[in-house]
C-alpha cells in the first residue's frame, strides 16, 4: 500500500510534526515498504480471536485514596522553556 | 581489575583487597580513556560517582554491604536520574535534568551501588544498531567499523569493553538481547512486570522492560535481585514473591527439556550461526538435556504486528514532548501549532517521526481494524504458541540475532533491514515473557549470542540454564583485544 503525498502530510499534522516536501518524497517509499510488511498480517485469519492489548492479563490495580503526591510546582517548572510565576508560557492562543 | 566480575568484585570488596573508590576511579579512567572511540556514554558522573564510592567503602566498613554496594554501574541513559541529565539520546532532552528518580535506579542508589555515567542508546529506544542517537554512533569493541547493536548499544559496548562490570538496558522489541548478542555479553529481559517501569522514559508501555547486561548468566542474577520487585507507583508492576535469581543457578541440567523452533532457522539465519548454536545444542544434550522440535506457527508475522503496536504506543507516549513544559522549543514560534510542531520536529530524529507518524496511521480510523486491531489479535496467538510450546518444554532456544554486528551506515537507509534483526527477539516482547541472550561462539571473529526464552516469571530458569552452558564454555571469557 502507498500513502500519497497528502496522506502523510495529512498524519503529520496530526501527529504536530512539521515535515518539508522533500521529507514527504523520502517519506513515501519508506512508510510504504512498512506498510507492505505489515499487509502481511493479512495473511492470517484472526477471526474469533480477541484482541490482545496486555501480554499479562492482569486487572488493573485499585489504591487507596490517599494523597501520595506532594506539590513540587516550582521544581518541575525550574526545568520549563519558558516559565513564572507558576505559568508555562506559549504564544498568544486567543486574541 | 576490570576483568572480575560482580561475584569477584564483592569478594574483595568485602575483603578490603580493594575499595570501591579505587575501582570506581579505575572504571571512570577507563571510560574517559576509550570515549573518544567508542562514544559508549552520553554522561560520564565523575564526581557522583566518587562520592557514592567513599558512601560505599563506609558502608561495607561497618558491615552493612549489600550485593551492590560499591560495585560501579552504568545506566542506559533512558532511566530518570534526579538532578543528572536524562537524556534518551534525543535533542528533545538534551537539556532535561530530571526533576525524580526512577525505582530502577533508587533502588541502586539504595543498595549502594556507584553509578558511572549515563550510556548512550538509540533515540527514544528506537533502533537496533544505536545510530539513531542524537549523541551519534556507539562503536562495537570487537570491530569499531561495526554496530554494537541497539538500542542498548552504549550499556552493551561499555560492559564487552570492560568499562563497567554490568549495565543495565531496556528491551521493547529486543534492544537487551540483540546488543547482548552482537558485543559479546549476557543481557535477560524479564518478564513483563518484573521490574518497575516508574521514571523509564516510555516508548512502548505494553512491552518495554528492563533488565541487566553483563559478563555472566551469575552476575546478571546478582543485579536482576536489586532491580526486580513490586512497585506501587507502576500500576503494571507485578505484585508476587521476592524472588532470589541466584537460587537455581546450581541446579544440573539432566532432565533439562528445551525446545527449539524450526521458524527461528529460516534462510535468512546466517548458517555460521546456526552452526554455533547447534553446537551450543549439542552441549545441552551431552549434559542430560534433551531437545524438542517445537513449533511457533506465527512468528513471521511478529514483526508486521510489533511495527504497528510499538509504533501506535510511541505515537501516544510521545505526544508528551510538545515544547512547553520540558526539553526542546523551538524559536521564535508564530503561535501555538508552530510551537508544538516545530519543537518536535526539531527536536526529534527522523526515525522517532517515521515511527509517530506510522502510529499515528495505524490508529486513525479508517485502518484502527485492519491495523491496530489486527495486531493485537495476532498478538494474542503468538502468546499462544508460546503457552502451547512451554505445554512440553521447559525452555526455549534459538538464535538472538539473523547476523553478528552490521557495518555502521550499512542499514541506516533500510528501515525495514534493520527492522529484521529483531526477527527472533520481537515475539517474545509481544508475548511479555522472559529471555536472555548468552554468548555461544564467534563466526569472522564476531560474536554470536544464543538466545534462551523462559515461561513467565521463569527468569531463575533461564540464569540457572545460562550458567551451567557458562561453567562448560568460556565464550563469556572472551575479550575484545583493544579493550583487555
Amino acid at each position: 500500500m502507498i500513502l500519497s503525498d497528502q496522506d502523510i502530510k495529512k498524519i503529520a499534522h496530526l501527529a504536530r510534526i512539521d515535515v518539508s516536501d522533500e521529507q514527504v518524497t523520502a517519506l513515501r517509499p519508506e512508510l510504504g515498504k512498512i506498510l507492505t510488511m505489515i499487509e502481511h498480517m493479512d495473511s492470517v485469519d484472526t477471526q474469533n480471536v480477541a484482541p490482545l492489548s496486555h501480554p499479562i492479563e492482569a486487572n488493573q490495580r485499585l489504591r487507596l485514596d490517599e494523597v501520595t503526591e506532594i506539590n513540587q510546582r516550582d521544581t518541575f517548572q525550574k526545568i520549563a522553556p519558558n516559565a513564572d510565576h507558576g505559568l508555562y508560557f506559549v504564544p498568544l492562543v486567543i486574541e | 581489575m576490570h576483568n572480575h566480575t560482580i561475584a569477584t568484585l564483592r569478594k574483595m570488596l568485602d575483603a578490603k583487597e580493594i575499595s570501591s573508590v579505587e575501582l570506581t576511579q579505575h572504571y571512570l579512567k577507563r571510560i574517559h580513556q576509550y570515549q573518544s572511540s567508542l562514544n559508549a556514554f552520553i554522561t560520564i558522573c565523575d564526581e557522583t560517582a566518587i562520592a557514592q564510592a567513599v558512601e560505599a567503602d563506609q558502608r561495607i566498613h561497618q558491615g552493612n554491604a549489600q550485593a551492590l554496594t560499591g560495585i560501579p554501574l552504568a545506566q542506559k541513559d533512558i532511566f530518570c536520574t534526579k538532578g543528572i541529565k536524562t537524556s534518551c539520546g534525543s535533542k528533545m532532552l538534551d537539556n532535561f535534568i530530571a526533576p525524580y528518580e526512577s525505582t530502577v535506579t533508587e533502588k541502586f542508589l539504595q543498595a549502594g551501588a556507584v553509578m558511572l555515567g549515563k550510556t548512550n542508546m538509540d533515540e527514544f529506544a528506537m533502533g537496533s544498531s544505536n545510530e539513531t542517537s542524537f549523541y551519534g554512533a556507539v562503536k562495537n569493541p570487537w570491530d569499531l567499523s561495526t554496530v554494537p547493536g541497539g538500542s542498548s548499544g552504549g550499556s552493551s559496548a561499555a560492559v564487552a569493553a570492560q568499562l563497567a562490570p554490568a549495565s543495565t538496558g531496556t528491551d521493547t522489541g529486543g534492544s537487551i538481547r540483540q546488543p547482548a548478542a552482537l558485543t559479546g555479553i549476557c543481557g535477560i529481559k524479564p518478564t513483563y512486570g518484573a521490574v518497575s517501569r516508574y521514571g523509564m522514559i516510555a516508548f512502548a508501555s505494553s512491552l518495554d522492560q528492563a533488565g541487566p547486561m553483563g559478563k555472566t548468566a551469575e552476575d546478571l542474577a546478582i543485579v536482576l535481585n536489586t532491580m526486580a520487585g513490586f512497585d506501587p507507583k507502576d500500576s503494571t508492576s507485578i505484585e508476587r514473591p521476592k524472588t532470589d535469581y541466584t537460587a537455581q543457578l546450581n541446579q544440573p541440567l539432566k532432565g533439562l527439556r528445551i525446545g527449539v523452533p524450526k521458524a527461528f532457522f529460516t534462510e535468512q539465519l546466517d548458517s555460521n550461526i546456526a552452526a554455533v548454536i547447534q553446537t551450543a545444542l549439542r552441549l545441552y544434550e551431552s549434559q542430560g538435556a534433551t531437545i524438542h522440535d517445537i513449533s511457533l506457527p506465527h512468528n513471521d508475522v511478529a514483526t508486521a504486528a510489533y511495527y504497528v503496536i510499538a509504533p501506535a504506543e510511541c505515537s501516544s507516549n510521545l505526544s508528551r514532548f510538545d515544547g512547553v513544559r520540558y526539553g526542546y522549543r523551538c524559536a521564535n514560534p508564530k503561535n501555538l501549532l508552530d510551537l508544538y510542531q516545530r519543537s518536535r520536529s526539531e527536536g526529534l530524529g527522523m526515525e522517532v517521526k517515521r515511527r509517530i507518524m506510522m502510529g499515528t496511521y495505524a490508529l486513525s480510523s479508517n485502518v484502527y481494524e485492519a491495523c491496530y486491531l489486527k495486531a493485537q489479535k495476532i498478538r494474542c496467538l503468538i502468546r499462544q504458541d508460546f503457552l502451547d510450546a512451554f505445554e512440553t518444554v521447559d525452555v526455549i532456544m534459538g538464535p538472538t540475532s539473523p547476523t553478528t554486528a552490521f557495518k555502521i551506515g550499512e542499514r541506516s537507509k533500510d528501515p525495514i533491514a534493520m527492522y529484521l534483526s529483531d526477527m527472533y527477539t520481537i515475539a517474545v516482547n509481544l508475548a511479555g515473557l522472559p529471555g536472555a541472550s548468552i554468548p555461544a561462539g564467534f563466526v569472522n571473529n564476531m560474536p554470536v549470542g544464543l538466545q534462551i526464552i523462559g515461561n513467565y516469571f521463569d527468569e531463575a530458569r533461564i540464569l540457572n540454564v545460562a550458567h551451567q552452558y557458562q561453567q562448560l564454555t568460556d565464550w563469556h571469557l572472551q575479550t575484545p583485544a583493544a579493550f583487555k
